[in-house]
């Protein structure tokens, strides 16, 4: 573990005097921090293994034709390179594309919130309610089918396994607590929608 | 409803580069030599 004790500039210094293994130390030295902070941007595998390629690619592009010259930062520096071909891979696939707003060109064609507004957020919360007051006016058998069937997300099977009925009996229940609810909502004309 | 801008660490301790990319990178750097001539530099890959 010799290799451990050598300053980076030393062996940056020593690959561009022609000593290879110095390259392999470097590169087992700072593998896992240069491809996991590429790994960190693209989270791709494949591509950041492409990434930590060219980027040594350059390092020893660089080194060889005695074009360095940042002694005693060498991380850094390669860290800069990886950076800028990372940008460089963002700009290639557009995935960060740019819009600019024009007059026949609104920004919010292609962007919007589907999100409830306010307003959305309450209407469902009272259809809810609602529905709820609604399922409390069937007879007991329907609606312990209805609740177990749409709020515990039960299979027919186990409601009538669990309320001790075929399942034949259980669907039937289903059926007829929901055309009960319509029959309620139609009396009372009452408008569920949001 | 607050929103979570945090997004999981992607980036981890262990992860590590291809084998067969650290080999290529080491082997090309055996084969690569950079003549420079004046204002210019080549670049010769011997086989």
């Amino acid at each position: 573990m010799a290799d451990l004790h050598i300053p980076d500039a030393l062996l940056v210094k020593n690959y561009i005097e022609g000593n290879e293994t110095a390259l392999s130390i470097l590169i087992k030295r700072h593998e896992s921090k240069i491809y996991g902070f590429i790994y960190s941007k693209i989270a791709d595998r494949d591509i950041s293994n492409d990434i930590f390629q060219d980027t040594f690619i350059k390092v020893i592009k660089t080194l060889k034709s005695n074009s360095y010259n940042e002694e005693g930062k060498f991380l850094p520096w390669v860290m800069r390179i990886s950076h800028n071909l990372i940008v460089d891979h963002f700009r290639k696939t557009k995935k960060m594309p740019m819009y600019r707003e024009t007059e026949e060109f609104s920004i919010f064609s292609v962007m919007s919130d589907d999100s409830l507004t306010i307003e959305g957020k309450m209407i469902v919360d009272q259809v809810e309610v609602d529905l709820k007051r609604l399922i409390e006016e069937l007879p007991e058998d329907q609606k312990e089918v209805l609740v177990m069937r749409m709020y515990q997300d039960m299979s027919f099977k186990e409601i009538s396994e669990l309320t001790d009925v075929s399942i034949n009996t259980a669907l039937g229940r289903m059926r007829y607590a929901l055309m009960n609810l319509r029959k309620i909502i139609d009396k009372h004309q009452i408008i569920l929608t949001n | 409803m607050a929103k979570i801008y945090s997004k999981k660490e992607l980036a981890s301790k262990n992860l590590k580069p291809k084998k067969e990319v650290v080999s290529f990178l080491l082997n090309y750097s055996q084969a690569l030599t950079v003549v420079k001539v004046k204002d210019k530099s080549f670049e010769i890959i011997a086989n």
